[in-house]
Formats: C-alpha cells, sequence, structure tokens
C-alpha cells in the first residue's frame, strides 16, 4: 500500500513538473489569455485609461515621460480620419473647439462611431485582409458584378457592431447557422474572395485545390496569426504545424462549395414573387411538349460527361467538354464555376428544382452542340433555349450573392504529398491543430464548429491576434510587429501585458469592436502629441515604447477621399455595387482583355471604397499609394513614399479638377481678402489655422503666380478659369494653383 | 553636423543643395523613416542608393525580353526531323508514363514543324526561317533548350518566370534585384516595364512586375507607349514648367515649415521626392525622344516600319535607360499563344520583334554595352509537340498547346558564354534529356551574372527570409563565361 501510494506521488510529481516545464517552454502566444493586474505608475497625471497604466508604466521602467496631448485640432482631425477615414469639416472643428465640457471629446468619439462612414472605413481594413476584388484573377479576369454585396455586407456589420464572434462564425459559416439568414449566407461571401481560374486549359481541380488552401490560409493569417500555408508541402520549419494539420484545416473547407444565391434588395423579392407563377407556367408549357426526350437526351449527355470526368483522358472531346462546363458556367456573373459539375455529379432524383432548371439551361445552349444533331434539330430545342431565354429575360430577377455551400457531394479529404494536389497521401478529416486545443473538449469537425471553436473566447490566438491589427491601426504598428505572424519566428510583443488585458476586456466587453475602438482612443497614449522628440530619436528611434503619437500617411483611399472632401466633389452615398472613377486608358491596357469605362455623373466622386478592383490591372492611384496587391491577404499595408505619388498628387487630372473646385469653393465664399481666404483654405483641407510663416509663404506664392499668368496669358487661358470663377479669371487661375498646393501638402496627405 | 540638425537650424539654402541631389545625397538616415521591418538601416532610408552585389558581378544592367504567351521552340529553336516520320501519329506512349498534366492529353497527335531550319554563325546554331535576324546574332547568343517549368497555365506559368513562384505576392526578378542593386540613376525609376502586343495585353498583368513583400519603391513601373510614358507625367492644362516650379517651390517651404514644427522624418523624403518627380518630367519624355539618333540606328531597331516601330521602340529605349543607369529593363510582348493558327500567328509575332530585338544585340554590342548587359529572352513555357486538340486541327490552321516539360530561351551578353547550345530534347522535343535546367537555375544563374549568390539575397517575411528562387535553384556553371 505503501509502495504504492508512494508511486502515485512520485508520478503526480513528476506529470507536475512536466506539465511546469511544459507551461515555461509553451510558446508566449500560446499561453491562455490572462487577465493582468493593472501596473503602478508614479506619473498619476498621465493615466486616463488602463491602457496608459501599462504603457507608462514601461516609459517609467525606462525613464522617459510620455508626450503631452495633442492640440484640439489634431485630436479631431486624428479621430475623424481613424474613425471614419475622412477628414473633419470646417464647421465639426468649430463645434469641439468651442465645446469645453469635459466630455467634448468623448462626445466627438461617440458622433464618429455613430457616423456611417464608419463602417465605410473600416470594411476596407477588413478587404485588404480577405483581398477583396470585383474580378475573378487570372488571365480571364471575368467580372464578378454582385462582390460588393460581401462588402456591403462588412459596412452594415461594422455600423451596427456586429459581435467579433459572430462577424467571424458568419463569415465562415453563415449558410451553417440553424435557420440561416440571407445575410448570414452573404457573410460568407469572404471566403469568395478567392481567385477563380477559367482560361481555357485550366485544370478544375488543381484551381479548386488553389481556393481551398487560400481559404486555409486566411484563416490562417486572420484568426490565428500563423503561418499556416508553410505547412502545406512539408511540416512546418518552426511552429508546430504539421502537413497533417495543415490538411486538417483545409478539409473544414474542402467540404464547401462556391455558389451565388438570390439576396434581393429592398423592394425586389415582392415583384419576383408576383412574377414567379406565371414565370413558372410560361416555362413549364414551353418544356411540356418534348419534355420525356429532351430528359432522356439530357441524361445521356450527363452519363458521357461523367464518364469523362472519372476517366480523363480517353476521349478528349468529352474531356473538352467537361472542362468547358467547369470554366464558362456562371463567367462574368461571378457564380460558383463548379456548381454545374457538381450538379451533374448528382444524381437527378436528388436535384433541388432550381438546380435542374439550371443544368437544363446550359444543356441547351451548350450540350445540344455535341449530340447527333438530328435529334437535336429534331426537337426544336435551339429554339426551345431561345424562347426560354426570352422568357427569362422578361423576370425581375432578385439581385444575387456570392455565398458558401456544404458541398453538394461529399469529398475525402487526402494529404497532398509534397504539396501536390496529384499526389494523394493519407485520407484526413476536418480537425484544428491538436497543439492549439483543448483535448477535454470536443474537437470541431464543420465550419460551424470550426468558427465557434475560434471564438469560444478562450482561444488564445483569435482575441490577441485581431486587438493587435487593431492597435496597428491606430498607432502605426502592432504591439506585436510581425501581425500577420504569432508563430515562433514572429516579433515577441513589445507590451505584452497590456496586449493581454486588451484581448480578455475586449472578450469582457462581449467582442465589440466600438466599444474596443472608444478604448483606445480614449486613451492618453492615443491622445499624445505626434512631434517628433529629440530625446527619442537615439533611445527608441521607431517609438516602439510610445512615448509618443506617430505621424502615418494616409492610406491610397484616404487621400482620395480626403481631396474629394476638401474640394467639395466627394458624393456621401453609402453602398451600392462599385463605380469606375477616371484613369488613363493605358492602365487596363496592361493586362490581358479589360476595359475601363468611366463612371458618370456622381460615380465620378464616390468614396475609393467603391472603386471597381480589377485584379489583373488594379486602379492606378491605388498601386501608386500602396493599396494592397487583390491577389493575396495583406495584414499590414506599406506607406511608401515615391515620385509617382508625386507625378500624381500635382498632375492626375482627377486631383487637379479637386484643386479646381476647392479654388471655386473658396472664391465663391463671401470673403473680402487673400488673407480670409487662404484662412479657410487651410481650414478645409488641414483643419487648422495658418501660422504667419505659412500665410507669408502663400501671399508671396500669389503674387509670383500672377505674375507668371501675366506674362503668359495663354496658360492662363489653358486653365479654363472661368470655369471656375467667371469674374476675374486670372484670380481664379491663380487660386487654382494654390488649392493644388494645399492639396499636396505632406501634412494634408499624413494623419499627425 | 547631420541634414536634421541643419533642418533645425533653419540653414534652409544648405539642405536644399543637397535636396536636389537627389534621393542619393540626401536621405541620411537621420532624415528617413526607420521603419524596424529590416536590420538594414541603410538599405532602408535610401532604397534606391548603390550598392555593390556579393561578389564581382559580371553584367551591371538586365534587358529581359519577356515573350509571354510561350513561343513555339519547336518552330523557333529546337528542330526535329525525326518528327516527320511521326507526323499524324499518336506520341509514343513511352514519352507519356508518368505524366498527369492536365493539359497534355495523351490523345493529341505528332505535329512536324513546317518550318524550315538552317544552321548560323560559326558555331552553327539552328534557327528557323522566322527569325531572319536574330539568326544573324548567332555566334553572340547563348540557346537553352532544356529549360522546365511547373505549371502548364500562363499566368501561373508567368508568375514563375517572373518572380519565382507560382503564387501571387512574390516580388519579380527585377525587384530583387533593384533591391539587391539599388539605381544609378537619379531621374528615373530603378526597374522600368514596357509592353507591346500583336492584339492582347500580357496575361498577368501588373501582378508579374509587383514587388510582393519587398517594399514598393522596388516595383516595376511601367512605361507606357500611349499617353504619357509615365502616369502623369504632363501637367495639368495651363500649368507650364515655370508653375510647376513655382508650386514645387512653395511645397517645398511649407513642408519644410512643416517640418521644422513636427519632425517628421518622412517630409524630408517627401520633399526629394517631388524633386525627381520633376526631374522625371524632362528626364522620361528625353528617353523616348529619339530625334538624335542616326538613321542608322533608326533602322537597325526598325523604327521607320509599321510593323516593328511598336516592339523597336521598346528595344531602342532599354537601351537609352541603360545607358541613363536603369539597372532593369523588362520588355513583355504578347501573345505568342499559337493554339491555333500557328503558322500566321507566329509570323506576325515574329515579324514585329525579329528585327529589333538583333537590332538591340547589335547595337549594345558596337557601344560597348553588351559585355555588361544581359539579355534574357524567352517565354513562360513551351508548345507541344502535337497538335493542339482543343480547338485548331483542322488542315493548315493547327497549332500546339501548352508545354511545361522543355522549352527554349535565349541568353546573351554580360557574363554569358556565347556561341553556344546547352542541353538537348528528346527526338520529338517531348523531354529534355541533356542538362536540364529548372527556372530556378535559370533565375538563380542570372542572379549570378549581377554577382549576387541567389541563396542570399533574401527578405525577412513572415518570419522567414525568402529569397527568388524559393527553395530550389543551382547556377548552371555550363551558361557562365
Amino acid at each position: 500500500m505503501w509502495y504504492y501510494r508512494g508511486n502515485v506521488v512520485a508520478v503526480l510529481g513528476a506529470l507536475w513538473t512536466v506539465a511546469a516545464v511544459a507551461g515555461e517552454t509553451q510558446h508566449w502566444a500560446l499561453r491562455r489569455v490572462i487577465r493582468p493586474e493593472l501596473p503602478a505608475v508614479r506619473n498619476r497625471a498621465a493615466i486616463r485609461s488602463p491602457i496608459d497604466r501599462f504603457v507608462v508604466g514601461r516609459l517609467e521602467a525606462e525613464g522617459i515621460g510620455p508626450s503631452s496631448s495633442a492640440d484640439r485640432t489634431t485630436l479631431l482631425r486624428r479621430i475623424s480620419l481613424d474613425l471614419i477615414g475622412l477628414p473633419p469639416s470646417a464647421r465639426e472643428v468649430d463645434t469641439f473647439l468651442r465645446d469645453e465640457s469635459p466630455d467634448a471629446y468623448d462626445r466627438q468619439v461617440d458622433r464618429l462611431l455613430s457616423n456611417p462612414h464608419y463602417g465605410e472605413h473600416w470594411a476596407r481594413g477588413w478587404l485588404d485582409l480577405c483581398h477583396y476584388a470585383d474580378s475573378d484573377g487570372y488571365l480571364t479576369d471575368q467580372s464578378r458584378p454582385v462582390a460588393w454585396r460581401f462588402r456591403q455586407w462588412l459596412v452594415t456589420a461594422f455600423n451596427s457592431d456586429k459581435p467579433y464572434d459572430a462577424f467571424t462564425i458568419e463569415q465562415l459559416a453563415g449558410d451553417l447557422l440553424p435557420k440561416a439568414t440571407v445575410e448570414q449566407r452573404i457573410a460568407t461571401g469572404f471566403l469568395r474572395q478567392t481567385l477563380s481560374n477559367r482560361e481555357g486549359g485550366a485544370d478544375l481541380e488543381e484551381f479548386r485545390v488553389a481556393q481551398i488552401v487560400d481559404r486555409t490560409e486566411l484563416l490562417g493569417t486572420i484568426w490565428l496569426g500563423l503561418t499556416v500555408g508553410c505547412a502545406r508541402c512539408h511540416d512546418h520549419k518552426y511552429d508546430p504545424l504539421s502537413q497533417r494539420d495543415f490538411f486538417s484545416l483545409f478539409a473544414f473547407f474542402d467540404q464547401a462549395d462556391e455558389i451565388n444565391i438570390d439576396a434581393p434588395l429592398p423592394g425586389e423579392l415582392g415583384k419576383f414573387l408576383e412574377a414567379q407563377p406565371q414565370y413558372d407556367r410560361q416555362r413549364r408549357a414551353l418544356i411540356g411538349p418534348v419534355e420525356s426526350r429532351l430528359t432522356e437526351f439530357q441524361h445521356r449527355w450527363e452519363a458521357k460527361l461523367l464518364y469523362a470526368a472519372q476517366h480523363p483522358g480517353e476521349d478528349h472531346v468529352w474531356d473538352r467538354h467537361w472542362e468547358v462546363l467547369g470554366l464558362v458556367w456562371g463567367g462574368n456573373l461571378g457564380e460558383g464555376q463548379l456548381e454545374g459539375c457538381e450538379i451533374v455529379k448528382r444524381d437527378h432524383t436528388q436535384r433541388s428544382p432550381n438546380q435542374h432548371d439550371r443544368i437544363l439551361d446550359y444543356f441547351l445552349r451548350h450540350g445540344t452542340l455535341v449530340d447527333p444533331p438530328a435529334e437535336s434539330e429534331s426537337l426544336n430545342l435551339k429554339q426551345l433555349s431561345e424562347k426560354l431565354e426570352k422568357l427569362s429575360g422578361e423576370v425581375p430577377w432578385p439581385t444575387r450573392a456570392m455565398a458558401i455551400r456544404a458541398a453538394l457531394n461529399p469529398r475525402q479529404t487526402r494529404i497532398h504529398e509534397r504539396g501536390d494536389w496529384r499526389a494523394p497521401g493519407d485520407a484526413v478529416a476536418p480537425n484544428v491543430p491538436r497543439y492549439l486545443t483543448d483535448r477535454s473538449r470536443p474537437a470541431p469537425r464543420d465550419r460551424l464548429a470550426l468558427a465557434r471553436w475560434l471564438v469560444s473566447g478562450e482561444h488564445p490566438l483569435t482575441s490577441r491576434v485581431a486587438v493587435n491589427r487593431i492597435w496597428q491601426t491606430f498607432f502605426g504598428r502592432g504591439l506585436v510587429l510581425t501581425s500577420d505572424d504569432f508563430g515562433t519566428r514572429g516579433n515577441r510583443p513589445s507590451h505584452p501585458l497590456l496586449l493581454d488585458w486588451l484581448a480578455h476586456e475586449w472578450v469582457r466587453c462581449q467582442w465589440s469592436t466600438k466599444a474596443l475602438h472608444r478604448r483606445l482612443v480614449g486613451s492618453a497614449t492615443y491622445r499624445q502629441a505626434s512631434e517628433a522628440r529629440r530625446d527619442l530619436a537615439a533611445l527608441d528611434p521607431d517609438n516602439v515604447l510610445l512615448a509618443r503619437q506617430a505621424n502615418l500617411r494616409l492610406t491610397a483611399e484616404q487621400i482620395r477621399d480626403a481631396t474629394l472632401a476638401a474640394s467639395g466633389l466627394l458624393s456621401s452615398r453609402i453602398g451600392g455595387p462599385a463605380v469606375r472613377p477616371p484613369q488613363p486608358p493605358s492602365v487596363s491596357e496592361e493586362s490581358y482583355g479589360n476595359e475601363w469605362k468611366p463612371s458618370t455623373g456622381e460615380d465620378r466622386y464616390r468614396r475609393a471604397l467603391y472603386t471597381w478592383i480589377q485584379r489583373t490591372s488594379p486602379f492606378a492611384q491605388g498601386v501608386t499609394f500602396d493599396a494592397p496587391s487583390p491577389g493575396k491577404s495583406c495584414v499590414r499595408r506599406e506607406r511608401s513614399n515615391t515620385p509617382l505619388q508625386a507625378l500624381t498628387l500635382l498632375n492626375d487630372p482627377v486631383f487637379f479638377e479637386a484643386a479646381r473646385s476647392l479654388a471655386g469653393r473658396l472664391l465663391r465664399a463671401p470673403l473680402t481678402s487673400d488673407d480670409a481666404r487662404i484662412e479657410l483654405a487651410f481650414r478645409w483641407c488641414l483643419a487648422r489655422s495658418p501660422e504667419d510663416s505659412e500665410r507669408t509663404r502663400l501671399e508671396a506664392y500669389l503674387r509670383d503666380q500672377t505674375a507668371v499668368f501675366e506674362t503668359d496669358p495663354g496658360a492662363m487661358r489653358q486653365m479654363q478659369p472661368l470655369a471656375v470663377d467667371g469674374r476675374n479669371p486670372k484670380r481664379a487661375a491663380v487660386w487654382v494653383g494654390l488649392a493644388s498646393v494645399l492639396l499636396n501638402l505632406h501634412e494634408f496627405i499624413t494623419r499627425d | 553636423m547631420n541634414d536634421q540638425e541643419l533642418l533645425m537650424r533653419g540653414q534652409r539654402r544648405l539642405f536644399l543643395t543637397r535636396a536636389a541631389g537627389g534621393l542619393g545625397t540626401i536621405a541620411l538616415s537621420q532624415l528617413l523613416s526607420h521603419d524596424g521591418l529590416t536590420a538594414d538601416v541603410k538599405r532602408r532610408t535610401e532604397p534606391f542608393a548603390p550598392r555593390e552585389p556579393h561578389f564581382s558581378p559580371r553584367a551591371k544592367n538586365v534587358i529581359f525580353i519577356f515573350m509571354a504567351g510561350a513561343p513555339s521552340q519547336l518552330d523557333l529553336f529546337d528542330p526535329k526531323p525525326a518528327m516527320e516520320k511521326l507526323h499524324g501519329e499518336a506520341v509514343p506512349a513511352s514519352f507519356l508514363e508518368g505524366l498527369s498534366d492536365g493539359l497534355i492529353r495523351g490523345s493529341a497527335t505528332v505535329f512536324a514543324s513546317p518550318r524550315k531550319f538552317q544552321k548560323f554563325g560559326d558555331c552553327g546554331m539552328e534557327f528557323s526561317d522566322y527569325l531572319p535576324n536574330l539568326s544573324r546574332c548567332a555566334d553572340d547568343i547563348c540557346m537553352v533548350r532544356s529549360l522546365s517549368t511547373d505549371v502548364a497555365n500562363h499566368h501561373p506559368a508567368q508568375l514563375i518566370m517572373n518572380c519565382g513562384s507560382t503564387m501571387w505576392g512574390h516580388p519579380s526578378l527585377g525587384s530583387w534585384v533593384t533591391y539587391g542593386l539599388g539605381s544609378e540613376s537619379q531621374n528615373m525609376p530603378g526597374f522600368v516595364v514596357m509592353l507591346s502586343n500583336s492584339g492582347h495585353g500580357v496575361d498577368g498583368g501588373a501582378s508579374l512586375w509587383g514587388s510582393g513583400f519587398l517594399p514598393s519603391i522596388y516595383r516595376g513601373v511601367t512605361f507606357r507607349s500611349r499617353g504619357d510614358a509615365i502616369l502623369h507625367l504632363t501637367n495639368p492644362p495651363g500649368v507650364r514648367r515655370s508653375t510647376q516650379r513655382l508650386r514645387l517651390d512653395v511645397l517645398r517651404d511649407l513642408n519644410q515649415l512643416r517640418f521644422q514644427r513636427t519632425g517628421d522624418r518622412e517630409i524630408a523624403s517627401r520633399i526629394a521626392n517631388y524633386e525627381m518627380g520633376f526631374r522625371m518630367q524632362d528626364a522620361a519624355p528625353e528617353i523616348l525622344d529619339f530625334s538624335r539618333e542616326t538613321t542608322t540606328t533608326r533602322t537597325l531597331y526598325g523604327l521607320d516600319h509599321e510593323r516593328t516601330r511598336w516592339f523597336g521602340s521598346n528595344c531602342l529605349s532599354a537601351r537609352r535607360l541603360i545607358e541613363r543607369g536603369v539597372r532593369f529593363v523588362q520588355l513583355y510582348h504578347t501573345t505568342w499563344d499559337d493554339h491555333s493558327n500557328l503558322n500566321t500567328g507566329l509570323k506576325t509575332n515574329c515579324e514585329m520583334t525579329d528585327l529589333p530585338a538583333a537590332g538591340l544585340i547589335q547595337d549594345l554590342k558596337q557601344r560597348g554595352l553588351l559585355e555588361d548587359t544581359l539579355i534574357i529572352w524567352g517565354g513562360e513555357f513551351g508548345r507541344t509537340p502535337m497538335n493542339e486538340v482543343r480547338r485548331g486541327n483542322s488542315r493548315g490552321r493547327e497549332g500546339r498547346d501548352h508545354h511545361p516539360f522543355a522549352f527554349t530561351t535565349l541568353l546573351c551578353g554580360g557574363g554569358i558564354k556565347r556561341g553556344q547550345v546547352v542541353g538537348a530534347t528528346d527526338e520529338i522535343g517531348y523531354h529534355v534529356i541533356r542538362d536540364p535546367i529548372h527556372v530556378h537555375d535559370l533565375q538563380a544563374t542570372i542572379l549570378h551574372c549581377l554577382g549576387f549568390d541567389h541563396q542570399r539575397l533574401t527578405y525577412r517575411h513572415q518570419g522567414r527570409d525568402f529569397r527568388l528562387t524559393d527553395v530550389g535553384g543551382e547556377v548552371v556553371t555550363q551558361l557562365l563565361a
């Protein structure tokens, strides 16, 4: 007995030691998030929020003091640009400056959080992550005219402060939720941002696999902060992620198909339901007379297709027909390209009426060419197809949306040896990496369970990774600098306890993104001045310790939006399909077959969020200012500084048009002196008033520019100043110049 | 006294004198951004400062003529008389063993080239009758007949040839080289891209000259043949040079006042970039202004003929860019994707490009630039020995399908052993049978010519050091002089 008990003690002791060692050696990002104690600080005056205790505590340890608060104008411009992506109007600045109540700043924050432009700005950040675009990618790069439905979902989700757990679940598995709504299914459009290859000869399975790999990597990057793609070909070199782990994650998405759904916009459903019975009747009436022979004919066609799919290489004509089904299905509509193939694979008795109709329509259009034409002719199928098409053309179909559904025909996922999809290895079931799981709980087996596992509140990575990305947006760099890599090769956090406090606090606040944003911008750390400090130049050149705010160049989208806003051109319309603002035709001519037909009217001046994104020839102004490549997830944008940016802001007709419009606004203002106008121009563009030195320099510019136009009236006339201000063309031309100068200032394109 | 101190003391003139010298002289580390992402401070702060490679280079410049769409090696460079006997027959099964490629269907029949081949130069290099001019340069060319790639689809294959990976988001060869070498030009971008075509733009579009995870300053800048050579090079209507200068002067002064107040290090760089943009406005049109070129040169590049003018202008511009310190010029010509009508399609593209490409080689040679300049001519893969099975197999309208297993690329100039043919394919050109060279080997060799160990030219991204050649690539010493 004693002997026995002693052993238990020994064993337990040994286990404890193992556990303790394991605990110590566990990579920091995988440890449970525990709410840390708030550090003690000496300088109580510098504290506005718990966040500041962590930051100031650390600074005090280094013997550095924080910066004082930025002036109020700078602060308002900062929170406007950070929360809604747009600069404040002069009136908003005035209101704030006049408001002397202690909660004036907080009320501005609340105003901005409930501004509908907030959702637009934050949607853009999420679109970077899932590499959204309005086209397929690859050679033919066909249009996805309803891709915007997902973008719209995002705008609404941010505006309504959808908690991050629901936000996650709906995007990864909205279709699997009980009684899923149309909106929840539109959310799965997140998974549809993968590229589609419709190039003739593209292997359907190869590019389907590429999509699943992409989805798996998106999950890894966005929620886990791990470079899971490294384990596609071999076990991860640095993190304990095996190739089997990668394909177990892959398997979740392998069990899903791309599908577009009817997602009626307001007002569409009633009209459709009204028209539907008659359409169904007429369609049945047209098909009825030939139905039995037609069905038999179609089934023979399907049987041959299926045979070819299962026996590639035997008959290249039918190989080709199978391939074409997968390449052209729903092309230029952004439909799931393999939907037709999946319907054919499904026994016809098990198809839904909709699937039945759609494959019949395809067959009538493409299939009848390939069997004995005599039969098709005797049935008059070509005529039937045309009649059906005409009939369908009269129906007010609801607008569609790109979505995901559980696979129509289940697949057995296998490991791809050396990452080669043509070399299938062991079968694997959907599962999450062992080292990330709590083994006492059942492991997730489908997408919905996967999504719930991510946001159970106990996952060590989900909240840390997301909080860090949000921090990065407000401070220019993450607490973990490598915001895309929380693995062992990534950077360690600069403020580990702060990161954990935020991660914990966010979950405690029911994952409210707005609450988190409010917390961050309310901190003294955020509100610090951004001016460079001599004492920090050597001590902390990269501002890791956060003794000041950062100067951040605006994003491509913000630069366009701010320019249009300052010049009074910006359309404030929210939502809707993508638009094509003007750009030189040579941009789209770079790629295979794209055409850029500029939008007209208000659509020329929409926020950049709504600009059409063509993957093989993205919008030029965006590329120049580091909008990410729409082919790959972007977690951290660059902020480059190049001569091409100078040429764009100085010479791009869009930006010069903005300068003309701004000049017109300034000249129409009821002001009598140049001085007052310079003041107004500054307030419109930079929110602040000019310093004397700036005023003097601009007055000198006005004189110099006037002299130029006096000696060169031809140039003055070319500027078409009468369209700017009819009363005094020379003055108008000079002010266009001045307006363009303000819109080119470094300060104008910077958030200080 | 560093530039920041100069600025702080308001000694504007001295600072501006330096600023006017361009990025290379102004951008001291104290002034510019410290992003903290790489350890290499100098590279961060002076992205275009000329840098030394790992070892003494054989070439300083690259002109990469990318023939997108895949020119048919069997009708241009790799004659297969044995195919005559097999013409119209199924491909012998022995060639197809172990293949599972989606595009290369076993049911196609062998298609002997209708072209006539002849030996050229002292080295006796063979070319088809579609390349009467390049063939005259045989003794300057190294012909590689044994290349292979990993994929048979245009865009992924173009990505791996241009960027080393079939996936999006990797830096292009030109970006790597500019990242490694910097640029000697003070008024032009370091990596310039030019396009021409016989109908369609390039399949992969801008993803082929992107900078991937490298800083975007290393992205290829498109020099356009329509509209402005560089986007927005032309001033807006009514803004003449004098007004542009006035705008720049007041911008500089206001930006500088801002710098004095905020100490934002990006401002100095912004000022320098506005000045460089202003210089580009003069320099870029000058590149395209051929008025001082002699009639002989114009003839050499085919500038006076409609057929050759487009590609010829790009070739001549490439020379002029190289002369002015640009390190990497990439020309794209599309599309060589002759699935059908091989005879006419291939002829058109050869007629557009053969004379100017040969002219470029001759011109560089006579100016002594060829020793320092590596020219590459080639596509993303080859074409099948068989008739195309998908589209055009009616008589006289035959084409060839995509073929990743064996294709030909030409190399010429800096560091390359000239007048030789490297590698060989089997009797129908299906597989490589001697000296197999993978795309990554070619890339390793190109970097070697420029003085780089391809395994050491790396960039830290997502926790790992990435390189152009992924995990492969070996320098092919046989290609080197």
